[in-house]
């Protein structure tokens, strides 16, 4: 992830821009880097200035003639500004939206100069590469995706955080190895890889390599390095949901499919998730995604639609019991579930009946209790609070 | 000079030409709304999308932004870009419904209902009036303001700026105010009105045939 490489290692980044400069003879460069990340522009300044006082930035580095610096441009936290030519525009102080790429930015990109943009952690990669020898970097990693790459491993997993793994590792090693299994022993549902216009990957291609093709092939893509975990009860349509909303939020607005198709995407899951769905929805859905995927302007529009389209692939079933059987089967949709009490189970201890914010649950000392559905605003804290798993959801 | 293939007719433009004005040449029809001659390209309203053909694999692009290039293989009105370009229409609709170009660009690509809802934003972000404002009037007067469905055209701090002129090429100029629909009743979203009455659209090198652009697109070649 690049933040945390710009947090914990940034003069690798600055050595690999230096490295390629000189190859390129190139004399500026820039870091664009988000000024949410405090830190990372703060370490990265350091590593800059130190870079300075050593003589392997500015005017005549070490001697040799070749002249190189880095500034830093910090951006005001757009998720578009993420795509090569709205990042230029948006470091040029122009509104941060994209253009038609038929001219190269490598031909006209910033101020229309010759440009060559990277993301952070490939530069990070470029002076171990250049030490050790590209025979000895093309070993780790698969056929068409060498060396490593760092993924934040988040989600319903034992041990959350960053890692670094080689090209290749299956889904089965991150989730169970690395990751030491589902929280609660509870069962893998499926892993949402690429940040939010990644994919979802089932737990039946849990023994899926990861490199860039194979996540490609499955829906899925590398993306930023993000990899969420999810088990039985999250609900598929709703985390497709949530991206979505974010998509529609960080849109440009600039071309039609991206900013409307997005928004009406968001409308048809917001109604499968509140029980207004239709059957024709999901076939709609897939036909808006596959539409706004080729028609899009930039990569966001391009790969926005990968959460719905990924999980109807996967989860198809589980958009069915939404807009046919009214359900939702992980139970999180709160216009499709009901908490009831297992009368079996519930020892009377009252504890929900004091907690709920609705004054909905009713019942006696050491006897079972009631919900009342009308009074229920379905919030779930009676369920987090059971000690005796007695509330049931269906 | 770069040879290109559109529709597989071979045809010579000169380099710099964008596909859409290639095609043009040619008699072909591909819609457009946020294309204006004169004005840069935008790309914005992705209705002139047509299909580029690169060995077994085919994307779609915008033509009025895609400069022809030598070898390229068209296909202006193949069944993908068609589809595209009809789901891009309804979904403009949805956000202006009231616009007569737009209701009369449904017609003609055969739209019968518009499955989205209806938002009416008055508005489709082609920048037209915001290109027109800034390239033919050096005012840049108007620009977008806002990220996502919260853009909108405005002016800075919603102040009429000093650079404004009152020439109303803005207003001129705009594919959706130039021709309001004034159908009071959409039905599935669809003006049921004039749509069918008046030919629409003519095409560019039209010797009068009198034919006006029917469901199926208007060939000349």
């Amino acid at each position: 992830m690049d933040r945390s490489l710009l947090e914990g290692n940034p003069h690798s980044v600055v050595e690999g821009m230096i490295i390629g400069a000189h190859t390129i003879d190139s004399h500026y460069g820039y870091v664009y880097v988000r000024m949410e990340y405090p830190l990372a522009v703060k370490n990265l300044g350091i590593a800059l200035e130190q870079a300075r006082q050593y003589g392997f930035l500015g005017k005549n580095i070490l001697g040799s003639g070749f002249d190189f610096d880095i500034k830093i441009s910090r951006g005001g936290g757009a998720f578009i500004c993420g795509e090569s030519t709205a990042l230029m525009a948006s470091l040029e102080g122009r509104i941060g939206e994209p253009r038609p790429k038929h001219i190269h930015t490598a031909l006209k990109g910033l101020y229309n100069r010759p440009t060559n943009l990277n993301n952070v952690e490939t530069w990070a990669n470029v002076p171990l590469i250049i030490n050790r020898g590209a025979e000895w970097y093309s070993k780790i990693g698969t056929e068409g995706s060498k060396g490593t790459k760092i993924f934040s491993l988040v989600g319903k997993v034992n041990n959350t955080g960053l890692v670094e793994v080689p090209m290749g590792i299956t889904l089965k090693e991150m989730v169970y190895d690395i990751g030491g299994g589902i929280r609660g022993g509870k069962k893998l549902k499926a892993v949402q890889t690429g940040g939010p216009s990644g994919g979802c990957i089932p737990e039946s291609l849990i023994d899926l390599p990861v490199d860039f093709d194979k996540l490609t092939e499955a829906g899925a893509m590398m993306g930023s390095g993000g990899m969420i975990v999810m088990d039985e009860d999250n609900c598929m349509v709703d985390m497709a949901r949530y991206f979505v909303k974010f998509l529609t939020e960080e849109s440009c607005g600039k071309c039609v499919p991206c900013r409307e198709g997005l928004d009406r995407m968001l409308d048809i899951l917001t109604d499968i998730t509140e029980g207004r769905g239709k059957p024709e929805d999901i076939e709609l859905l897939q036909e808006l995604g596959d539409v706004i995927k080729e028609a899009s302007l930039c990569g966001l529009g391009g790969t926005a639609p990968n959460p719905v389209l990924s999980t109807i692939r996967y989860f198809r079933d589980e958009y069915r019991a939404h807009v046919i059987d009214k359900r939702c089967p992980a139970g999180v949709c709160k216009a499709l579930i009901t908490f009831t009490v297992d009368a079996v189970k519930c020892t009377g201890c009252r504890v929900c009946a004091r907690e709920c914010p609705q004054g909905a649950v009713s019942g006696e000392k050491k006897q079972a209790h009631l919900i009342d559905q009308e009074k229920c605003i379905r919030c779930g804290l009676c369920r987090d609070l059971c000690t005796f798993d007695a509330i049931l959801v269906s | 000079m770069v040879e290109l293939t559109i529709d597989g007719i071979k045809t010579r433009v000169s380099e710099g030409t964008s596909v859409l004005e290639a095609a043009r040449e040619m008699g072909i029809v591909i819609p457009t709304l946020c294309y204006y001659p004169g004005l840069s390209s935008y790309g914005e309203c992705r209705v002139c999308l047509v299909e580029v053909v690169k060995g077994n694999r085919s994307s779609l692009d915008a033509s009025c932004a895609m400069p022809a290039e030598q070898g390229q293989v068209i296909l202006t009105n193949s069944e993908k870009a068609k589809k595209a370009r009809k789901l891009v229409v309804e979904l403009l609709i949805a956000s202006c419904p009231t616009s007569k170009t737009l209701q009369d660009m449904a017609s003609n690509m055969g739209i019968n209902k518009i499955r989205f809802k209806i938002k009416d934003r008055g508005c489709i972000l082609c920048g037209r009036c915001v290109r027109y404002c800034k390239e033919q009037m050096r005012s840049g007067g108007i620009g977008f303001v806002g990220r996502g469905t919260s853009r909108k055209v405005a002016t800075a701090f919603g102040v009429t700026p000093e650079e404004c002129r009152n020439c109303g090429g803005c207003e001129w100029i705009c594919p959706v105010c130039e021709r309001a629909c004034t159908a009071n009743n959409l039905v599935n979203g669809l003006c049921g009105g004039c749509q069918n009455l008046a030919p629409v659209e003519t095409c560019t090198v039209c010797i009068g045939c009198s034919e006006s652009v029917g469901a199926h697109g208007h060939r000349v070649y």
